[in-house]
């Protein structure tokens, strides 16, 4: 079993095992949507209509069956991608390019997270209402 | 500190929605929420991912979204100004409260408003970088929780490096490894340091007012 980060989602991932032990990540499609929203499709790697075109070469690399090699892929999209010695787990990091680009369209990213309670509240919730979003810490 | 605003300015259609960093996790801060009696939103951000979002350094930090859910002050402190001096404290913190007031009653005709290409100019820049610092501390804080502290600490003091700017990073790694050492003699050492080099650790929003308190 190998845990996947990515920002804002946490996945164990069944992975193919045989492989997973040596330097490549492999998931499941499915998994590597719900981590990341990407989707591998003839046209490319896609994350809602956005397409970056893959060399059929290389993505004959990257796939087999239904297993995929994030960390190529992820690599291929010039984005952070880290894992600690042991390679149990990783992290998807996203790249400054889309960061920017997300900031500089002046549109609010969306986020989800929990309350004292536990119940999970987004920004989007509170669309139609003026937001005042303000961080603290404990520390 | 938001309560008494909240409380003014709830029936204008305004919410504060008041994010706590915290790699502890929901434990470390239920007794200050549940202490303030805070009715507006109130959530816990146990991987720091707001601030990846919104490229932010430091906490207080806030950020201005419309009813459109568009941006119309990005990422800037949030009129706290650490100081010695209580007076001027107190100041910034009246002249952002009192441009929240002016904004939630004018909306986009407030000054405190920016235009989009205003709003463009003061976002702070998210280099190659700042990305990796974070993905570094994301993974960082995941092992340290998990148990691995040696490499979990490891990853975040890399982050640490990569971005320097980040109080957050540095201040919560420290926090975890003892819930004093966020404030201790190398948080201390550091912000002399890093303002040395010219690195404010609170610099004042760019709102009409502000000015004359700066050093």
């Amino acid at each position: 079993m190998t845990t996947v980060l990515a920002a804002g989602c946490e996945l164990e991932v069944q992975g193919d095992g045989k492989r997973n032990d040596q330097t490549q990540l492999w998931m499941r499609a499915e998994e590597l949507h719900t981590l990341t929203g990407w989707d591998l499709k003839p046209e490319g790697l896609c994350k809602d209509e956005a397409c970056v075109p893959l060399a059929p070469e290389s993505l004959k690399e990257m796939v087999d069956g239904e297993f995929i090699d994030a960390s190529s892929l992820w690599q291929s999209l010039d984005r952070p991608i880290l894992h600690d010695a042991a390679r149990k787990t990783w992290m998807l990091g996203e790249g400054a390019s889309d960061r920017s680009r997300q900031l500089e369209s002046l549109q609010a990213p969306d986020f989800s997270l929990p309350d004292i309670d536990g119940r999970m509240h987004s920004l989007s919730d509170h669309q139609g209402k003026k937001v005042l979003l303000a961080t603290w810490a404990s520390w | 500190m938001w309560q008494k605003l909240y409380e003014e300015l709830q029936d204008q259609n305004f919410m504060i929605i008041a994010v706590a960093m915290d790699s502890r996790g929901i434990e470390a801060v239920r007794g200050p929420i549940t202490k303030a009696k805070t009715t507006y939103t109130s959530l816990i951000d146990c991987d720091h991912v707001v601030s990846d979002l919104y490229n932010m350094v430091n906490v207080p930090q806030a950020v201005w979204i419309n009813e459109e859910g568009r941006i119309v002050r990005p990422t800037e402190v949030s009129g706290a100004a650490l100081s010695l001096n209580l007076k001027k404290m107190r100041k910034t913190r009246e002249i952002y409260c009192n441009a929240i007031r002016d904004w939630v009653t004018n909306g986009e005709d407030s000054p405190h408003v920016y235009s989009d290409s205003e709003a463009r100019a003061h976002l702070p820049s998210y280099t190659p970088d700042i990305a990796l610092a974070h993905a570094n501390f994301h993974l960082g804080q995941y092992l340290w929780n998990a148990g691995n502290r040696t490499e979990g600490e490891s990853f975040m003091r890399k982050a640490t490096d990569l971005n320097p700017n980040s109080w957050n990073f540095f201040r919560q790694m420290k926090n975890l490894g003892n819930r004093l050492g966020s404030g201790g003699p190398e948080y201390m050492a550091r912000v002399r340091k890093r303002s040395k080099l010219g690195n404010e650790y609170y610099p004042l929003p760019d709102m009409a007012g502000m000015e004359n308190l700066k050093k």
